[in-house]
């Protein structure tokens, strides 16, 4: 398990938990990102990283993406 | 011809509601026939869209509620989006969602049948979704217990049916929606209402309990206030005690229930066609090349550098034109024989006041045409992200880049574009620091001053003045963020949809183009043609003095203004009067210095008199920020909804612009 920053681009993880306050974990479900969501990293580089969760895109910023745990996925 | 008399047409109130990408504007499109009235919502700078249309015997009023994802409290789009829900009571909510996208889509719908909500799914985007995935619409109108109506608005396929379920729907009140949230969850709610009475909310008294077991700052408060504070009390204490011995948070829970019943839903009702192989899309390369760190800029810079070039060199041809009729139109009116009064009221209050800011009109129509198809192809929310991490230094979301870089056009529709950023205070913030940001109509008196005293170095003077613009603007966000209770707070961390990259079609690009130059048009026309009469009147009067001469009202309130401009180095009341008129339209300064020294021809030689080299720089520092031009503060009245913040801005401009001016000037005393 790590946080989604570590991850690699093209990589495929699971969301196993979103370490944050109540505000980010809300805005994270909202978007659809939530423990048990597949997804997978587009772009990742020094700022702000892009998912592909199915056939949505995501942007996230680097601080809230910290915030999400994930487990790869093989 | 219809043959129904009044007594034949039914009036129905219909809300839309969506997740944002969803396409809940085309739809409104589709159905309104873009005869949209665009309002804010009271208060706030949101953005309200109206309209109606006419089917059978129905009369349809649809109002576009904010595009959201949820229906907390947690953000204004939501608030307003639930308060319109629950106390208009419109008779059909449709919940207009991506059909690609479904499993965080329907998040909403979900609420809103537990809201009890006369509701119909709308699953729009099908031509998305042909071939990919299969929806079995009948089966997810029995799970679901409500209509479901497949649309594509891009294609215009569906609106009819959708007109349809909608004026068929209005007389059945659904059973609210009740998902089983596990044994624990159950029983705390049971507990819960037992000891709630009779509740004079709207909200049906399931949502109300979950929403207080979500800790729901807003419908807390009014169970409270119906003084129910220690019902508050022990379900709180409840809810912390299943925390701790189930360790899991009810927030997550709960939402984490509603995702597993659409889930199971989802299974039962839809298919897919082809194998999900998560291939890059081709968005997704262009995505790669475009939100790039370096080249990424590069090619947002060289996307505004041409938007500019091509608005003004376009604008500007027809900016000409308008010119020229305005100027053709005051001299017909002045070879009329009508009184001397009306005949300057017209000439040189109304035609030469509105003229001179209608010759904005086809620069913000082309800019709009522009800015409205980088984002129908999704091109902006790419912009956004790859300018977030410079704008997070200055306090600000990517999204304020965009309407900063406007600025440098002309501050209405920079203001304007605000719009789309999310956050109420970023919104805020945004607008607030626009005005200055140097837009064209302050290069007139520029060039003027520099062609004059800075002949070898115009292109550096010019440079530092929008530097100073930006300076200025940059510090003033910073100060505001850290002094203003209402703005203070982190700026709202990035998470942002990426919509995929489509065509877009001519005939939304153009109603988008419509619906902002509009805008511009009738509201900020109405405050522009007050301040042009003001004017007119003070410059007018009293009759014995010229136009615009010192004997007159605006001349002796230039006379009273000297002494206060003398520390800034213009102390003289022919630069008060013409400060004055900028604040009509900022070109207005080149033109009514020409009027008071008897023709722009004999400036080159009556400027270097008045002003100093030194002086000269105070008073285009003093028109970079002085106070936003009469337009602006229409805009930003009408952005804001707030009389408090337009005052708030002018005031502040003001006083930066004249304590700036001051400053240079002083200190530049003590080197020259």
């Amino acid at each position: 398990m790590m946080s989604l920053i570590f991850g690699r681009e093209g990589e495929e993880f699971e969301v196993k938990a979103i370490e944050g306050g109540r505000s980010v974990i809300l805005r994270l479900q909202e978007m659809g990102i939530y423990p048990g969501v597949k997804l997978r990293i587009i772009s990742s580089s020094n700022g702000p990283i892009i998912i592909a969760l199915g056939n949505t895109r995501i942007a996230l910023g680097r601080g809230i993406a910290s915030k999400i745990v994930v487990k790869e996925m093989n | 011809m219809e043959n129904s008399g009044i007594l034949m047409t039914k009036k129905l109130r219909v809300a839309l509601i969506g997740n944002p990408n969803s396409g809940k504007s085309t739809i409104f499109n589709a159905l309104t026939g873009g005869n949209a009235h665009v309002g804010n919502w009271p208060g706030v700078t949101v953005e309200k869209k109206e309209g109606r249309f006419k089917y059978k015997d129905f009369d349809v009023i649809v109002t576009d509620l904010p595009g959201t994802y949820s229906l907390t409290s947690y953000s204004i789009d939501e608030r307003i989006a639930r308060d319109f829900i629950v106390k208009e009571l419109p008779d059909v909510v449709v919940c207009i969602t991506d059909a690609t996208n479904l499993a965080r889509n329907l998040y909403l719908l979900i609420l809103l049948r537990e809201l009890g909500v006369n509701t119909i799914l709308n699953l729009n985007m099908s031509d998305m979704i042909e071939g990919k995935i299969e929806i079995n619409i009948e089966k997810m109108e029995e799970l679901l217990g409500i209509p479901v109506v497949m649309t594509s608005g891009i294609k215009n396929i569906g609106i009819k049916d959708l007109k349809e379920a909608i004026i068929s729907v209005k007389n059945i009140k659904p059973e609210p929606l009740k998902i089983n949230y596990g044994t624990d969850i159950e029983e705390t709610i049971k507990h819960i209402e037992q000891q709630l009475g009779k509740l004079s909310s709207p909200y049906n008294k399931r949502f109300i309990i979950l929403s207080i077991l979500q800790e729901d700052p807003q419908i807390i408060n009014e169970v409270k206030n119906e003084g129910f504070e220690k019902v508050i009390e022990s379900a709180q204490i409840k809810a912390s005690q299943l925390e701790k011995e189930f360790g899991f948070d009810l927030e997550t829970e709960i939402i984490e229930k509603r995702y597993g019943f659409i889930q199971s839903i989802l299974k039962q009702c839809t298919k897919r066609l082809i194998s999900v192989e998560e291939k890059l899309t081709i968005s997704d390369k262009i995505d790669k090349i475009v939100t790039n760190k370096y080249l990424g800029i590069l090619i947002f810079a060289l996307f505004m550098w041409i938007t500019f070039q091509l608005t003004f060199k376009i604008g500007g041809i027809f900016a000409d034109y308008i010119d020229q009729f305005f100027t053709w139109l005051g001299e017909i009116v002045r070879s009329i024989k009508i009184s001397h009064i009306f005949s300057s009221l017209i000439v040189d209050g109304v035609i030469g006041g509105i003229g001179s800011v209608f010759v904005f009109l086809p620069n913000i129509l082309v800019l709009f045409l522009f800015l409205s198809f980088l984002e129908d192809v999704g091109y902006m929310a790419r912009a956004a992200f790859v300018m977030d991490k410079i704008m997070h230094a200055i306090g600000l979301p990517g999204r304020s880049f965009i309407s900063m870089i406007l600025g440098f056009g002309c501050n209405v529709p920079a203001i304007m574009s605000a719009r789309t950023i999310p956050e109420e205070k970023d919104r805020l913030l945004t607008i607030l620091i626009n005005p200055f940001m140097s837009c064209t109509a302050r290069l007139p008196v520029y060039i003027m001053f520099t062609s004059v005293f800075f002949v070898k170095n115009q292109g550096l003077i010019l440079l530092s003045l929008y530097a100073l613009g930006i300076i200025v603007a940059i510090l003033s966000a910073k100060l505001f963020r850290v002094t203003i209770p209402s703005l203070k707070g982190k700026i709202s961390p990035l998470v942002m949809e990426l919509p995929p990259y489509r065509l877009p079609t001519i005939k939304g690009i153009l109603i988008h183009t419509w619906e902002r130059s509009r805008e511009f048009l009738k509201k900020a026309g109405t405050i522009i043609f007050l301040g042009v009469i003001v004017v007119w009147l003070l410059s007018f009067f009293p009759q014995s003095y010229e136009y615009g001469s010192e004997g007159t009202l605006i001349g002796r309130l230039g006379h009273i203004l000297s002494p206060l401009l003398k520390p800034a180095g213009f102390g003289f009341w022919q630069a008060g009067v013409a400060l004055i008129f900028g604040i009509i339209a900022k070109e207005i300064v080149v033109g009514t210095f020409g009027t008071l020294f008897g023709g722009e021809e004999n400036l080159p030689n009556i400027i270097p008199r008045l002003f100093t080299p030194l002086s000269a720089f105070s008073f285009m520092v003093m028109s970079l920020l002085y106070i936003p031009c009469i337009a602006t503060i229409g805009v930003i009245y009408r952005e804001t909804g707030s009389i408090k913040w337009t005052l708030f801005s002018l005031t502040y401009s003001i006083i930066v612009g004249y304590l700036t001016a001051i400053l240079f000037y002083q200190i530049g005393l003590l080197f020259i």
